[in-house]
């Protein structure tokens, strides 16, 4: 079919994406190209993902509807899609067994990557303990002490995770020191990005890998009836978004709307909405929006949710972005946590951070657009993770009470 | 032909390698770093690399991280590393700005070459920009009469040799080790390997950079590359307290390193 948006193989998207990297990382990113293009349309590795994907992660993920919790979104008919109930608790699990596989393929034994709220971490982590691989997590050290259980559970799993103490602490540091660890470790070794940015062929590989979210629910909608007016995701550098977007690019009719970590607020510049506040840049290999300063320096990034905490967005995003094919919306810290609230006690599902930022996306627009319409929502994620900082920010602690 | 080449021929025709001195500009102050900049010259850099700072350089160890992240505290500007340019342009070495690619880009391909040319440099190395990333670059650069020096490793294929070395004007900027800037005790005989082909692929300058930290290791390599390139050393000796002396003693060892080798 011409003039599909789907699967677009990169490596430019419009002219988004490309490979900006040290030529030390140019061989290893043709070879793990190279093995990614024949393992996709080999049988033997689909097969193997498919049957982990159903026998280990629990897949096809449900579709939950949550009519209480929509009662609050305007009387639109609002669905949870629930990678929330995926082995070790997000989506991030999808992407890293494809990677894992590809690993072995590669013949390589040893793999590393980055984490922010530390999700792609504990997948990672988990993949590594099932298929036997040395593992080495880089976390932001600022988000070591915020996501600690997670830090706790990667350890269990047999990980090593390496506390980031330069620059902001945050996710894009830890990416900086994942790479320096590449370049020196090039041949054990293979990067197992989390998200759909990064040099090619990480934006299109991750996006296939995450491809399934959207896949199996277009598939759930039509079943139950037909498909959304709209489908939303949370957005950091886009891989539940752009997992979720995929299989409905080609369905005109469906609006897709990512909702970006606004933070204190745009206008406040604490936050981290890279397409609303960004401009074009170059970051961590490949040209996308970035928050950056007249010369070009990364800015930092501030949002409540570690795994949204990121000054750059996927080169894909930026290119349906500008073609117009899908929004993206800033959502507060605070409208995030009113969402996250709100899920939990209408429905009885605690929600990670990241994904109540949809959540709000949901609310709001299910406001604007009233009873009849019917919203797709993503659940990237379990909120398990985020209970101390919810109660925090809630102050349910005990010591709140005390000091109350 | 450029400055650069004429440079590098010019060491060559006195029987030995050419000393390229590397330095953030603004580390540990703008003032200071400038001063350091002439200090490179004085003490026997042929070539001196000036970096401006940028947030993520990927390619740099622990020091020059360090060294950058300092700087862009302190408020330096990418306009300071032209004006750094022209120092070591007066002081009568051959300019070069070593920059990662965002910097350049939010300049624009075409500004950037112009302000560099305008200050008096050379040319620009680019460590995370590779000449099939950035046509766009080399024709701004082409456009200006700026040399591109491109990156090669121990990794490189044989087909991408050949295209970095095509696309590489001035000299070709040989990394031995497969890792981060930053001093290592040897740089072993991957260096002479990626010099072999480089040349191999055509390359009639290749400089060494990377892992350099001591006279007897510049000597080492001034035997089979044209130039030997130290960054993280240089950094080192300058250090917070912005040592003009230190950094003086270290650039003359290296200095006698290069002449001592053939």
């Amino acid at each position: 079919m011409t003039g599909s948006l789907q699967e677009a193989p990169g490596p430019y998207f419009g002219e988004f994406g490309g490979r900006f990297v040290p030529e030390a990382l140019m061989a290893a990113l043709d070879e793990l190209t190279d093995a990614y293009d024949k393992a996709r349309i080999d049988p033997e590795f689909t097969g193997e993902l498919e049957r982990l994907a159903r026998e280990y992660t629990g897949r096809p993920s449900i579709v939950t509807e949550v009519p209480r919790f929509a009662a609050h979104c305007g009387g639109a008919r609002v669905l949870l899609k629930r990678e929330d109930l995926n082995h070790t608790g997000s989506h991030k699990i999808n992407n890293v067994l494809g990677q894992a596989l590809l690993t072995k393929r590669l013949g390589k034994s040893r793999v590393i990557a980055e984490t922010g709220a530390g999700q792609h971490g504990v997948a990672t982590a988990t993949a590594a303990a099932l298929m036997g691989l040395d593992c080495v997590i880089y976390m932001g050290e600022e988000d070591t002490e915020r996501q600690s259980l997670n830090v706790a559970r990667m350890r269990l799993l047999g990980a090593e995770v390496i506390p980031v103490a330069t620059g902001t602490r945050t996710l894009r540091d830890a990416i900086n020191e994942a790479f320096r660890d590449w370049v020196a470790n090039v041949e054990t070794t293979n990067y197992v990005f989390g998200t759909a940015a990064g040099p090619h062929p990480f934006p299109a590989m991750v996006r296939d890998f995450q491809r399934v979210i959207s896949v199996e629910a277009r598939a759930q909608m039509l079943a139950l009836g037909g498909l959304p007016d709209a489908v939303l995701a949370c957005v950091g550098g886009g891989s539940n978004a752009i997992g979720s977007f995929d299989a409905f690019l080609d369905d005109a009719d469906v609006r897709l709307i990512g909702c970006e970590a606004a933070g204190d607020g745009v206008e406040t510049g604490r936050h981290a909405a890279t397409l609303t506040g960004g401009r074009p840049g170059i970051l961590h290999g490949s040209m996308s929006y970035i928050l950056q300063d007249e010369d070009g320096q990364t800015q930092p990034s501030h949002s409540i949710s570690a795994g949204l905490d990121y000054p750059g967005v996927g080169p894909e995003h930026t290119w349906l972005s500008s073609i117009g094919r899908a929004e993206y919306w800033p959502v507060t810290d605070a409208e995030a946590m009113e969402a996250f609230r709100l899920l939990t006690r209408t429905e009885g599902i605690l929600p990670a951070i990241e994904s109540a930022h949809a959540l709000a996306g949901v609310i709001r627009l299910g406001r604007e657009l009233g009873p009849g319409a019917t919203l797709l929502v993503t659940l990237s994620g379990r909120g398990d993770k985020d209970v101390e900082q919810a109660a925090r920010w809630f102050e349910m602690l005990p010591e709140d009470e005390e000091t109350a | 032909m450029s400055a650069l080449t004429d440079r590098l021929d010019a060491c060559k025709a006195e029987g030995r390698a050419a000393l390229v001195g590397y330095l953030p500009v603004g580390y540990p102050d703008v003032a200071t770093s400038l001063a350091a900049m002439r200090v490179l010259v004085e003490a026997g850099c042929d070539i001196v690399e000036v970096g401006p700072p940028y947030s993520d350089p990927v390619l740099d160890g622990p020091m020059i991280q360090h060294a950058a992240a300092r700087a862009l505290e302190g408020g330096v500007k990418v306009d300071d590393a032209f004006a750094a340019v022209s120092v070591v342009a007066e002081a009568g070495a051959v300019p070069v700005v070593m920059s990662y690619a965002n910097l350049m880009l939010q300049r624009g391909w075409s500004r950037f070459a112009a302000d560099l040319k305008a200050a008096g440099g050379a040319g620009v190395i680019t460590p995370d920009l590779t000449p099939d990333a950035a046509p766009a670059w080399v024709d701004a650069a082409r456009e200006e009469g700026v040399d591109t020096i491109f990156l090669v490793a121990p990794s490189t294929t044989r087909e991408r040799m050949q295209l970095t070395c095509d696309a590489s004007t001035g000299f070709v900027y040989a990394t031995p080790l497969m890792g981060v800037t930053g001093e290592r005790a040897s740089v072993g005989d991957a260096a002479e390997r990626v010099v072999k082909g480089a040349r191999d692929a055509g390359a009639e300058r290749v400089c060494i950079g990377v892992g350099v930290a001591t006279g007897a290791q510049a000597a080492e390599i001034a035997g089979y590359a044209d130039g030997v390139i130290v960054g993280t050393a240089l950094v080192r000796a300058l250090g917070d307290e912005g040592d003009l002396e230190r950094l003086r003693a270290k650039v003359t060892e290296l200095a006698e390193g290069v002449r001592a080798a053939r």
